[in-house]
Formats: C-alpha cells, structure tokens, sequence
C-alpha cells in the first residue's frame, strides 16, 4: 500500500482518489470500495448519496480539488468531509498553494489537508507553511526530511498567522 | 543600510544548505535536470550557452564596500575575474561552475548576500532608485518599504510558483529611476492631501515581448496595507494569470485581458479579506526598518566649496565629468557620483575584480562605504563631500571608472547578448562596442546631450530597448544576426513604449543608422532640447528617412509585419 506523511509521521495511505476517465460523468461513475477522496465534480452531483455511504457503510469520504477548481464551492460543506486534497498535475502549478490559503484561513477548514501529485522533497516545506498537513506524494521517506528545511519565516502564513514582525513585537 | 539579524542570516544559510542539497542530489543523478531547473532558477542559477551563470542579488541596488569586495573575491575565485552588473540590481557570473555554486553561495552568506528569488517565476529582487535616500526631490526614502518588500517576498510560500516571473519596482518621488511603470508592479512613494504617506500603484507593465506600460490600479495606498494589498494583487495573479502559454503568463496579459477596473474589483475584493489583518505593517515596524536608513553623519558643509569650484574652472577634463557623473544631494556641499562602467571598449555593466575593489576602496574613503547600483548599469557612490570630488575623480579616472558620459549616447545600456545568453538571437556587445567607438569623441557626445539607447539580443528585452530613447532589438532572420531599431521610448514616470521605424538593418550598418538619426537630431533641434523632446515634437518622420537615407533596396516589408507583431 501506498504511504502518506501524515502529522510528520510516515502512515499506510488506506485513501483511494476517484478520477474522472474521459467517458465517465460524476452522476454515474462507479465508486470504489472504501475510504475515497472524489474530484469536486462528483460531489457537487452526488452530495446526499456520498454522505449516507459514509454514515451507512463506515467509509470515510473526502473532496479534492484540481487547480481550476474554487475552493469557494467547498466553503459550506467542510463540516461532511473528512479530508480535502489538492491535486499537483505540475509542480509548477502553484495553485494548489492558495487554494489551500484560503481554505484554511478564509474558510477555516480544519480537516486533514492534503497535497497530491507531481510534488516533494523539495516542495514540502512550502505546502507545509500554507496548511497542508498531509502529503500523498512522491518518495515519502525522502520528502519528510525537507518539513524542517527552514526554522523560521517572515511573512504569515496558514501555518504561522502573525508575521514574523508581529511576533518580534510580542517578544520584545 | 539595513543591517542583518540573527533571523536574517539563518534564513539565508539555511537557504544554502538546501540548495547544496539539491545540487548534490542533482548531480548524483537523484533529481533530473527538468527537476532540477525551477530550483536552481529560483537560486539565480542558469544554464547558458557556454556555461552556467549565476545571478546574485543586490537587494534594492544597495551595497556595502565589505560585501563589493566579497563579490570581488567570488569573482576572481568561482569566475574569470569579470562580473557585469545588469539592469535590475543583481550582479551576474557568466562562468560558474554548477558544482561550485553552493560554496559561491556560502561565500556571499557570510557577507550578507545570496542569489534568492533572482530568476524562476516568482517574486523577484526588488528594485528601487539608486539615489533613494539622497535624492533632494524625493517624497520619502523608499529603501525601507523595499526591504519590508523583501522579507515579506523572501520564501513566500504561497507565491513560489507563479505563472510567470514578478517584478516590483519601488520609486521614492517624481524622478522615478526605478521604472515603476515598466514593472509587473510598480509603487511610488505619495502623500495625499493631509501629509500622510502611501503609494500610488500601477500593475502590468513590463517589457519583453509583449512591452506595456503599467496602469494604475490605485491612486493612494496608505503604507500600512502594503503587504496586504500585494498579497491581493499577487493571489489573483496566481490563481487567474495564465499557465497554458509561457508568453501570455506574465500578469501584463492578465490585466489587459480583464481590463484594468475588473483587475481591480477582483483584488478589491480579495483585499477586502485581507485588509486589517495580521499583515498589516505597524508603527512598530516601520520604525524599526527606518532605522536601518538613517543618514550618516554627515558634515555639516557649505553648499559651495571653493576648491572643488577652483578645479572645475581649471581642469575642463574635470569639469566635464562633474558635468555628467556628478549629481545633486540633498545635503549642502554633498554629491552623489556615478563611476561608468561604460567606457570604451568596456561591455556595459561589466567591473573587473580589480575594479569592484577600487570602488569599494573610493566609497571606504570618501563615500560612507556605500555603494548602490543602478538601472542603467553603473555604480554609485551616494554621499561624496563636495570637497573630495577631484581627488575622487583622479582615482577613478585610475580605475577605468570615470568616463564623463552618464546620459549620453555612449552610457550604453546593453545586455549580454548572443555572446554569452543562450536566449539572444543577436550579439548586443560588438555592437555596443561599435557605436561607442563611433561615438567616442567627448566634445560631440556632450554637443548631442542626453541621449538613451538600449540594446537586447532578443525581444525578451533585458537591454529594455523598449524604453531606450533609440532602441536596438536583435532579431535572427533566417540564420542572420538582423537589428530593428525603435524610436521614441523613454524611461521613469515620461515613459512610453518605442515605435519601430521599419525593415532591420545588418549589424555593420547600425552604427551609421545611429548616426544618421543623431546627425537628423542635431539639424532639427532647438537650443537647449534633448534629442527625445525634438523627437516628439518633429515627429518620427524625418528620422525614419534619416535612417534609411542610403538603403536604397526598401527589401523585406512583408517579413517586418510578422517581426513587429513578434517583438
């Protein structure tokens, strides 16, 4: 099974992520068995079935979003879901970044937020400062190394509300 | 100038042990050169034609003569002994070595410095006027807002991945040196009505392939919401600029695509979350920034010193280089001078080791052992007493540094071009090279006056030609170095965006095209009118037949629309 770094600490992932093939459509894609993160699509169709198969089959249920995606369209729901991902097609897509800004700090999600895709070592650190505290990502034993690669930042952050000048300040 | 915290360093050593991380891991075959690439970009680490070259910041263009004489050492140690000094305060090695680079970075932490944020697509070095803080015209000192703009940057991790590079220019008044209009966002320095200081704010201009001017977004930003209203600016930026198109990416194309007023509305409305938050600069703050910039302590002096008046009477060597290099304080009998790195046969922007510790020497001795860079390439010391000027100068004119041309035809400012830059589609620096020496007599360039030109190699347009009074764009032409020449642009709050006059030119008859146009200048002007005002007011006509007055051949019209429409 696939691992995930989960709260610093290196898990199994018991998650399966639902993608849309080119000839499904969110109304009647197949799910598959167990926990599931599905793409915003299938939720926004299929909200009432998704949530009566979690209470009725145990199955914990999750939402995640492409970088098109609004996370304004999730805003009322964060109470249903037990994870939120945000999905990585690129590391170069910075996106993703203030997707999960604004949920944390505009919407107050305080679920599990997770990274998924084309990221890693050497983007851990960032996701990390902008809320993500999970991480389905490439060479997990790797990348968890780089949580730590800075003790200190200036600039607020989902992760650190008050500006380092903020904090000084409260010190001094 | 602002002095580093303990905070301070440690973000910048532990920025160099990543990056020597990546490098190890790149090298050992564990990260591929596509992986590797946006890491070394965003550590000012390119791979160029001949070899990597690595760009180092000079935050706000502001040095002290401790780190100059670093970047000396690195030069000669980690380069061939030259460095060149670009546009936008950064200093650039054209002859690194990849494996080297983290001990290169090692080096400059310990003075302070490092190659943050220098390239890739993300919040850039900040730029500002490089006589910010000496300048008698200026509103208010700009360096302290541009290095509140840097920590705020620095490592940002939300903005790390932009669509496309972000550059921020901040500019202290009216003369503005910065170019605030030509940046992706550009701040100047205001006060409203009731004496309180904010910043006037223009988004999207920028040059490159697409040049526009910035518009402005807002009239009067109070200072405190600095960092929350660039937060807006850059969260729309990243979630709605463009990703599908590398040359429609930059946040240019995304406020022309909306319009200005619906650009605005969307950060309005994003700030309006924002506004008042935890980001909101303080007092406090403020202070504890302006600190790091107040005046040395200066002499109290008269505002005329005979023997400086004596010699410029009596030397006219002398009296012409104070004509040119030297340039107005804001404190009685003070001077800011600028050393050229123009002279003949010099690429533009280009200092040697040997030159990087002259001038450090010269601003330890007569210059507070301060340094600033500027926009067009050259080094200036910002606090020079009136007093010493002659025995500056004759130390100067030692180094290779006192060329009396800054403003004048010669003060080329060029890229480096297809020498070295594996983007150019043309040489920038024998082309340089040709029109100073063509123009090397110093009664005629002074007899021409303030004159702008820029060279880029290619329409990226880091010789911001755009902008040059006469620009000059290398263009490739089915395998052939071609040159088209623009008319009528101009930095600083007048700027505009040049107008190419019509079919390329080879390389060998620029020089005579420039000529001609400075030739057609000089039989339309009036007294005392610089060549870009006889310009506006002649009309672009004249020169256009000036500069084509020999080509009898009128070839390639139907390529030139494809080329303007490119560049």
């Amino acid at each position: 099974m696939a691992k995930l770094i989960k709260n610093r600490e290196i898990v199994e992932d018991n998650w399966k992520v639902l993608t849309l093939a080119a000839n499904d459509t969110p109304e009647t894609v197949k799910l598959p068995f167990g926990n599931v993160l599905v793409p915003l699509a299938v939720w926004q169709a299929r909200k009432e079935d998704l949530i009566h198969r979690e209470w009725d089959q145990g199955h914990a249920l999750g939402v995640w979003l492409g970088p098109k995606d609004n996370p304004a369209d999730l805003a009322a729901d964060l109470d249903d879901l037990s994870v939120i991902g945000v999905e990585f097609p690129l590391a170069n897509d910075g996106r993703g970044y203030s997707i999960a800004t604004l949920l944390r700090t505009r919407y107050g999600y305080r679920g599990e937020l997770r990274a998924l895709g084309a990221v890693g070592r050497d983007h851990i650190h960032y996701l990390h400062r902008v809320g993500f505290d999970a991480f389905a990502i490439r060479e997990p034993e790797l990348a968890i190394v780089g949580l730590d690669d800075f003790s200190e930042a200036y600039q607020a952050a989902a992760n650190q509300l008050l500006p380092l000048f903020r904090r000084r300040a409260a010190v001094a | 100038m602002y002095r580093y915290n303990d905070i301070d360093r440690r973000i910048v050593r532990e920025r160099v042990a990543q990056f020597r991380d990546q490098t190890r891991r790149h090298l050992a075959g564990e990260l591929s050169a596509d992986e590797f690439r946006p890491l070394r970009l965003q550590n000012g680490l390119y791979v160029e034609k001949h070899n990597p070259m690595l760009r180092i910041a000079i935050p706000y263009g502001q040095l002290s003569s401790k780190q100059l004489r670093a970047l000396a050492r690195v030069t000669r140690t980690y380069d061939r002994g030259t460095g060149h000094f670009s546009t936008r305060h950064n200093l650039q090695l054209n002859w690194v070595r990849v494996d080297q680079v983290p001990d290169i970075l090692a080096e400059l932490a310990k003075v302070d410095m490092h190659a943050i944020q220098t390239s890739g697509a993300c919040i850039r070095n900040i730029t500002t006027d490089p006589l910010a803080g000496v300048s008698p015209r200026e509103v208010a000192d700009p360096r302290p807002w541009a290095e509140i703009l840097r920590q705020w940057s620095t490592l940002h991790p939300e903005f790390a991945w932009l669509p496309r590079k972000f550059k921020v220019a901040i500019s202290g008044g009216p003369d503005d040196a910065a170019g605030v209009r030509v940046h992706d966002l550009g701040l100047q320095l205001v006060r409203n009505a009731v004496g309180e200081l904010g910043f006037r704010v223009f988004v999207g201009g920028g040059l490159g392939r697409t040049p526009i001017l910035g518009k402005l977004l807002k009239d009067f930003l109070p200072w405190r919401h600095l960092l929350t209203y660039a937060e807006a600016i850059l969260r729309v930026y990243n979630l709605h600029g463009r990703r599908d198109n590398l040359y429609k990416a930059r946040i240019k194309i995304l406020v022309q695509a909306l319009g200005v007023e619906a650009f605005g509305r969307q950060v309005e409305e994003e700030w309006a979350h924002l506004q008042g938050g935890p980001s909101t600069l303080t007092e406090q703050e403020a202070a504890r920034v302006a600190t790091h910039f107040e005046a040395p302590d200066y002499e109290v002096l008269p505002k005329l010193d005979a023997g400086f008046e004596f010699a410029r009477r009596h030397d006219a060597e002398f009296a012409a280089w104070t004509l040119r290099n030297v340039h107005e304080h804001k404190m009685p009998g003070y001077a800011a001078v600028t050393l050229s790195l123009k002279a003949p046969a010099q690429a533009p922007g280009d200092a040697t080791a040997a030159q990087m510790e002259a001038v450090a020497d010269l601003a330890d001795r007569f210059g507070f052992a301060e340094i600033r860079t500027s926009q067009a390439q050259n080094l200036i010391l910002p606090d020079v007493k009136k007093r010493d000027l002659f025995n500056l100068w004759q130390l100067a004119r030692n180094a290779g540094l006192a060329t009396p041309n800054i403003g004048l035809l010669s003060d080329v400012i060029a890229c480096p071009g297809g020498d070295l830059c594996s983007l150019a589609n043309a040489r920038s620096l024998p082309l340089a090279a040709a029109i100073q020496d063509r123009f090397a007599d110093r009664e005629r360039l002074a007899d021409i006056g303030e004159l702008r030109l820029n060279i880029s190699g290619c329409v990226n347009a880091c010789g911001h030609h755009h902008v040059g009074h006469i620009g000059v764009l290398g263009i490739d032409k089915a395998g052939e170095e071609r040159y088209q020449i623009t008319l009528g642009g101009a930095f600083g709050l007048e700027a505009s965006i040049g107008g190419v006059i019509g079919p390329s030119f080879a390389a060998a008859e620029v020089p005579a095209v420039i000529e001609r146009l400075v030739e057609n200048y000089r039989m339309c002007r009036r007294p005392h009118e610089r060549f870009i005002d006889t310009l506006h007011r002649v009309g672009p006509e004249s020169f256009r037949a000036a500069a084509y007055e020999t080509n009898t051949e009128s070839t390639e019209s139907t390529e030139i629309e494809r080329e303007v429409a490119n560049g």
